[in-house]
């Protein structure tokens, strides 16, 4: 069981601010993301796309962005739980006991949401009737290759990951490669690799292709795929793979008993707080009379969500208000030596 | 103001005023149409606000860019009449454009 003061949902630009708000008033925090890296959307949507409406930073990627805020909230040596995502949140006296889907256990006072969308999980095949081959003939994402040898393995997607794993696989297995349309969306290396492949015999490819059906009972016999004219094709395979990217699902979130507004999360605009003493929700994910979907937004609910969390942590302590140009206090926790 | 008819997956046809210049996603989420969710605001990065435009319409809109038919490979069923509602941007000449929405988004 791990203890602290404030549980942070979200490892996005966001939450990451307010690590640091959370620091300078001298609160300490764990950082719990779904994802396998740190940055949220900012590096799973657009690690490359210039923004141009951060404060005082003229233009900077998500990645630029990303890594500032990991260089200014360096100094506190913060716990990143990734690859988790928080499945139970319960009640007890004054604590919230929290535990992920990987079963690591928090003790905190209190809970700041800055999720973004919500966690960021595959998109599956939209084919009926496939979740009892799911997790175990049909998969969206590869933990262990071996299982793949001298089988048949079906690939669908046409970016990076569906080409990158069709190129690695295609040495010890036979790969079908299926995708929607003609042209693929990876790099060109990889494109010009996996039809070097196609041209030696060792990858099929069919393209204007989407997965129809699946025989078979619990392992699969074959598939049908189907053809933009509407012809239908039977591949005999093993497994199937499919890369169709990342969605975002608002997930257990929607099970706490927090007040929800379509996908997002009602908070007063004092602190932030949202139905639940305790819990606060802050960015994309909270909604309020006149919200913006911005990440300066996002910071300045950051900013009141710390303060608000200080009541919890330190019940017989008062907040006091201070700057960080003045405040020796602040400055120590920041680690600046004078 | 151009009217967009939206035809719901629940077999709901609603037909809204949508101002020039807004996108075809915004005359959307602004007036509760159901089953577009524009996860990432129209920024072209989810694929979560995909249409089927009605068929006699799809040519007369502006061709997609290629960031657009990328992000179709990740839509739920994409058909060739797939767009991205976030990318369609109203105008006179988009009077009466009627699309439909997908059973899902993801």
């Amino acid at each position: 069981m791990i203890k602290t003061d404030t549980l942070i949902i979200g490892a996005g630009p966001v939450g990451l601010f307010c690590v640091h708000q959370l620091g300078i008033i001298g609160l300490t925090c764990e950082v719990v993301d779904n994802l396998d890296k740190i940055g949220g959307q900012c590096i799973e949507l657009y690690p490359d796309k210039p923004i141009y409406d951060i404060p005082a930073i003229p233009e900077c990627t998500g990645e630029e962005l990303t890594n500032n805020l990991l260089e200014q909230i360096k100094t506190f040596k913060t716990n990143f739980h990734l690859n988790e995502r928080v499945e139970e949140i319960k009640q007890d006296e004054k604590k919230w006991l929290i535990k992920t889907n990987k079963g690591t256990q928090f003790e905190t006072s209190s809970i700041i949401i800055a999720a973004g969308v919500g966690s960021f999980e595959p998109r599956k095949f939209s084919t009926k009737e496939i979740e009892k081959y799911e997790g175990k003939k049909i998969l969206y994402s590869v933990k262990d290759k071996k299982i793949f040898k001298d089988k048949t393995v079906t690939i669908f997607g046409g970016g990076d990951s569906a080409l990158d794993w069709a190129i690695e696989l295609s040495n010890t297995s036979k790969v079908i490669l299926v995708h929607r349309r003609d042209d693929f969306r990876g790099m060109q290396a990889s494109i010009d690799k996996v039809n070097q492949l196609k041209e030696e015999g060792k990858i099929e490819i069919y393209t204007k292709y989407q997965l129809d059906s699946v025989e078979g009972d619990n392992k699969i016999e074959s598939i049908n795929i189907k053809h933009d004219d509407e012809s239908i094709k039977e591949i005999k395979t093993d497994y199937v793979l499919g890369f169709f990217g990342l969605i975002m699902k608002l997930g257990p979130i929607a099970e706490w008993g927090l007040n929800l507004d379509k996908k997002t999360i009602p908070v007063n605009t004092e602190n932030f707080e949202t139905n639940k003493k305790g819990i606060f929700a802050i960015g994309d994910i909270c909604s309020y009379p006149g919200k913006l979907k911005l990440i300066l937004s996002g910071f300045h609910e950051g900013a009141l969500a710390a303060r608000g969390c200080f009541k919890y942590a330190k019940p017989d302590e008062k907040y006091r208000f201070e700057f960080t140009t003045s405040s020796k206090i602040v400055k120590s926790r920041l680690g600046i030596k004078e | 103001m151009p009217k967009i008819t939206y035809l719901e997956n629940n077999g709901n046809s609603k037909t809204i005023d949508v101002s020039n210049g807004l996108t075809v996603m915004e005359g959307a989420v602004q007036n509760d149409i159901q089953g577009i969710d524009a996860d990432c605001g129209g920024g072209m990065a989810c694929a979560t606000c995909h249409v089927y435009v009605n068929e006699e319409w799809f040519d007369k809109l502006p061709k997609k860019e290629d960031g657009e038919e990328d992000m179709l490979d990740m839509a739920f069923e994409p058909k060739k009449n797939s767009r991205l509602s976030c990318q369609l941007i109203v105008s006179d000449e988009l009077d009466g454009l009627i699309v439909s929405i997908p059973s899902k988004q993801g």
